[in-house]
């Protein structure tokens, strides 16, 4: 960070860093009960690292939220709770109940898993603790309707997204007046690509779930995709059988649910290795996720107005 | 068809990629838009240029080329505007509603761009774009040459004040590449753009389709010299980077106090910059002090400078906190309260001259009221109109006041101390931006003239504390008849009063306004003013109007000391008023005849917390009177 003091011209990641800290402390300052959603992916990752800089020596003034399925990877769980008690911050983790009454899984439930465990439990968990502004860590270039987001995206009392009718953001003066139960979602990496991503978390050591490296894993096939037996008796429970289980070298390049999120074989072990096969690879970030794939080419937009991330 | 070869990424990726990493680390960023008249190719441009910068995946291209062929307009060739309209109704209308923000990288530079739209009724989402942008590149049709959409376009970015300007002439291809075209726009464009102060911009003939002149330079134009366009994005001079040479402007966002011992200050740095040691000036209180540290997780720096997020330490305990600048010491900002600025309007509901808004400036909040413009600006023909308001998209000048002082620089030296929104205080809504051209003397000139005797003064002679019983409610609601009869009764209790009632001062005072709702705030505002300096000569004023906008009552709330405002609901329900229909107006309103009536055809927003309700369903209008009386004591 030391020629961050040289009068040179800011490069890149040192602009889209004091953009991000600006968000976080307007928020702060404007809001009553602000939150972190924490997913323990690597965008999250970064999102925490940054509040912790803005912050400094105070810890991060808000708790951090893990809207759990269930059904996340081992390590997620791990590092999430190891996060916590690094940075000093209160992690609260929600499970939609009802989800868990009707035991709602990936297999059996198909789009219904995401709605119930996810936006449905995020929805739930906002409510319950009141919180008035939530952090998430959505990048415009992962998606097209991503792409039109606001930094502040405002949401109404029932937590729907209005994309036609966005408040007008000017320059970085951010609006963050409301009515007593809309919210408002803020993206503080919202102008943040992949490889800012990779790259920072390079720079400032910022420690990430292992599964984005490379690494012999237990996996299996699924509709024409591989994926990791996470949870193998588990798995042989919802599935009803045991799944050919061979062992192969893969990593991840976004996580989320495991029966959920595709494995790419590779042998990517160090961050050097993973970026340069993020820059080379033909196919973008959010292909293996499941998710948008549900209502065609409009998948993510419609999630969002239902409350979504 | 795409030509699957086209797609490589970097050579270094593969050969080296820590050598890759090193050089993208250091690469600089330029934030940009494309605007310019509708379907004059802004969404294919960008599109273009992600595909030419190899930032579309296979996959993508895929789902590129199966939607070019169902619903795009290029026939069977690749419709890039695909690629940029994100949302199902633009996809579906074919048109850009709100921007899109897409990103890229070359070998010397880091590319945000910002799609805005080009229909006129999304024009503040064109603002937001250009807010952030350091360079606009304006597309034309060459087959159309400059338009209005152009003009405002072009008007619009130098107003916001993006100084490298691109005059992109598109769709070079179906004008056979012809250079008496592209001259004949380019020398069109020049007479304009120097009648509104554009000092130089930089034209291309360019094909967004074809890619002519984006990366290469194309065989088609050998008339034409360069740069390519991606070669003048690369190498442009960002003019934020002066920003470091200028005083240092640090906006306080956040004070940061873990513990006794630590005290910091938080924010980012608008111009200059700052190291241990320096002399800093907190404004407004104009206290001064010294920098102890810079402290960030990775331990204190020597420096920073404009740009950067940076937690400050003063060596003195003095004031301050969110809201308040910490500047150079020998070259600070002022601080004042009246400005002239010029505002884009992005409401559907239009501005209300005399309303309180919030303004927010960097991170000072405060409230304000505009006064009518001093004209519009005719974007087509530059002229100054003379208006009342600003409605949706419209662009002015009007003087603002604010509530207290505010820090600031004009606009056109310093963005981030010169620039504001202003937020609609029901709605919440972010209504309009705004930019301040200079503060007004004329606070200075008009002092306030002292004098000897004060308000407490005249109240202590009458015995009594002033006070504003102001009532609100439908028309029939009984205001009027209740207010007669607690005036009537504070008069046998020897207090001194006046009553102000609202169709009485129609014909006197406020007999130029009408009953729009600029003038029925306006109405609200004058009668405030009198009641205000009625209670500054001690007396107990009674008012009886509609007041239908919680907003004006607020207004009239501020302007007395705390407790003295007493707002009385007269609560009636819209049927019984109408019911009762005294003057026969809910009658002629229903009837069409009389237009803007409360509660017909113009909103009645009721008080929140009122300090006296009065139901006139369940009482009298002599009960009623009894119990505010009963509410008011003591009086002394």
């Amino acid at each position: 960070m030391s020629d961050m003091t040289s009068k040179a011209r800011l490069t890149h990641l040192q602009r889209l860093e004091a953009e991000a800290i600006h968000i976080m402390r307007e928020v702060v300052a404007e809001a009553e009960r602000p939150v972190m959603l924490y997913s323990v992916g690597k965008d999250s990752a970064v999102m925490l690292h940054l509040a912790r800089k803005a912050f400094y020596p105070s810890p991060p003034p808000f708790p951090l939220l893990h809207v759990d399925t269930t059904w996340k990877f081992q390590a997620m769980y791990e590092l999430r709770d190891r996060m916590a008690r690094d940075s000093g911050m209160e992690l609260l983790v929600y499970q939609n109940p009802e989800a868990a009454e009707n035991g709602i899984n990936p297999f059996d439930h198909g789009p219904l898993h995401t709605d119930m465990w996810k936006t449905e439990g995020l929805k739930q968990a906002l409510d319950k603790y009141g919180f008035d502004a939530a952090f998430g860590g959505a990048r415009r270039d992962e998606e097209k309707s991503r792409a039109k987001e606001r930094i502040f995206s405002f949401r109404s009392a029932s937590h729907g997204w209005d994309p036609k009718n966005q408040r007008p953001e000017l320059w970085n003066i951010y609006n963050a007046r409301k009515h007593k139960g809309e919210s408002i979602r803020v993206f503080p990496i919202s102008n943040w690509t992949e490889l800012d991503i990779w790259q920072y978390i390079q720079v400032n050591d910022v420690p990430i779930v292992p599964l984005y490296f490379a690494a012999p894993r237990p996996t299996y096939e699924w509709e024409g995709q591989l994926f990791m037996a996470d949870d193998i008796a588990r798995l042989e429970r919802v599935l009803g059988y045991r799944p050919e289980i061979v062992e192969r070298p893969v990593r991840f390049r976004t996580l989320g649910c495991f029966p959920l999120t595709g494995a790419v074989e590779s042998t990517a072990s160090t961050l050097s290795e993973v970026i340069q096969e993020t820059l080379l690879t033909t196919t973008s970030e959010r292909q293996g996720r499941m998710i948008d794939k549900d209502a065609g080419g409009a998948g993510m937009e419609v999630k969002k107005q239902q409350g979504y991330f | 068809m795409v030509d699957a070869a086209i797609y490589q990424t970097d050579a270094l990726i593969a050969e080296d990629i820590d050598a890759y990493l090193e050089q993208h680390q250091h690469k600089t960023m330029l934030r940009f838009i494309t605007c310019g008249s509708v379907d004059d190719g802004k969404s294919t441009l960008i599109g273009r240029l992600l595909y030419d910068s190899k930032m579309i995946f296979e996959d993508q291209l895929a789902a590129l080329e199966t939607d070019s062929r169902k619903v795009g307009t290029q026939g069977q060739e690749i419709d890039f505007a695909l690629l940029v309209d994100g949302l199902a109704a633009e996809r579906e209308q074919g048109i850009t509603i709100d921007v899109a923000y897409r990103f890229f990288t070359t070998e010397k530079r880091k590319f945000i761009v910002a799609d805005c739209p080009g229909h006129e009724q999304y024009t503040r989402n064109m603002v937001t774009g250009a807010s952030t942008a350091d360079l606009a590149v304006i597309l034309i049709d060459a087959r159309k040459g400059v338009l209005v959409q152009t003009r405002r376009h072009s008007y619009l970015c130098h107003l916001i004040g993006i100084r490298n300007l691109v005059l992109a002439v598109n769709k070079m291809d179906l004008v056979d590449y012809d250079q008496a075209v592209f001259d004949a726009i380019v020398a069109d464009y020049a007479e304009f753009a120097q009648s509104i102060g554009i000092d130089s911009f930089t034209a291309l003939p360019i094909s967004g389709i074809k890619g002519d002149n984006i990366t290469a330079l194309s065989a088609n134009t050998p008339w034409f010299q360069g740069p390519t366009l991606v070669e003048h994005l690369e190498t442009v001079e960002v003019l934020s980077s002066v920003d470091a040479d200028m005083p240092l402007r640090l906006p306080v966002q956040w004070v940061n106090r873990p513990n006794l011992d630590f005290r910091g200050f938080s924010g980012l740095i608008a111009t200059g910059s700052v190291k241990p040691g320096d002399e800093v000036r907190v404004l407004p209180s104009g206290k001064t002090s010294t920098v102890s540290r810079i402290v960030t997780l990775d331990g204190d720096l020597a420096e920073a400078v404009a740009g950067q997020s940076v937690t400050l330490c003063l060596a003195d305990e003095i004031d301050c906190s969110r809201g308040d600048v910490i500047a150079a010491a020998a070259n600070p900002p002022q601080a004042a309260d009246q400005f002239e600025a010029t505002l884009v309007w992005m409401n559907d509901d239009p501005m209300h001259v005399g309303r309180a808004y919030w303004l927010k400036l960097g991170s000072q909040a405060v409230s304000v009221t505009v006064q009518q413009p001093k004209y519009a600006v005719n974007v087509n023909t530059m002229e100054h109109i003379a208006v009342k308001t600003l409605d949706l998209n419209a662009i002015g000048v009007a003087e603002i006041i604010t509530d207290k002082p505010i820090v600031f620089e004009p606009y056109r030296d310093n963005r981030a101390l010169g620039g504001f929104i202003l937020i609609d205080k029901l709605t919440n809504a972010t209504v309009a931006a705004g930019m301040i051209n200079f503060s007004l003397r004329r606070a200075q000139n008009v002092h306030w003239q002292p004098t000897d005797l004060t308000r407490e003064d005249h109240a202590r002679l009458k015995n009594q504390i002033p006070k504003v019983l102001w009532f609100t409610g439908l028309s029939g609601a009984g205001k009027s008849t209740i207010a007669n009869e607690v005036e009537k009764r504070l008069h046998l209790m020897n207090r001194h009063t006046f009553l102000l009632d609202g169709d009485n001062v129609r014909h006197g005072l406020n007999k130029d306004l009408g009953f729009t709702e600029a003038d029925r705030i306006e109405n609200i505002r004058r009668v405030g003013e009198v009641a205000k300096l009625m209670a500054d000569a001690g007396l107990i004023v009674i008012t009886a109007f509609i007041s239908p906008f919680r907003a004006e009552r607020d207004m009239v709330r501020k302007m007395l000391p705390a407790g003295e405002f007493i707002e009385i609901y007269v609560d009636t329900a819209l049927e019984v008023a109408e019911a009762r229909d005294v003057k026969g107006l809910y009658k002629k309103a229903r009837r069409g005849e009389l237009a803007n009536f409360t509660g017909i055809d113009s909103p009645y927003e009721p008080p929140e917390a009122p300090e006296i309700r009065v139901n006139t369903v369940e009482m009298s209008a002599q009960e009623a009177a009894e119990y505010i009386i009963a509410q008011l004591l003591p009086l002394k």
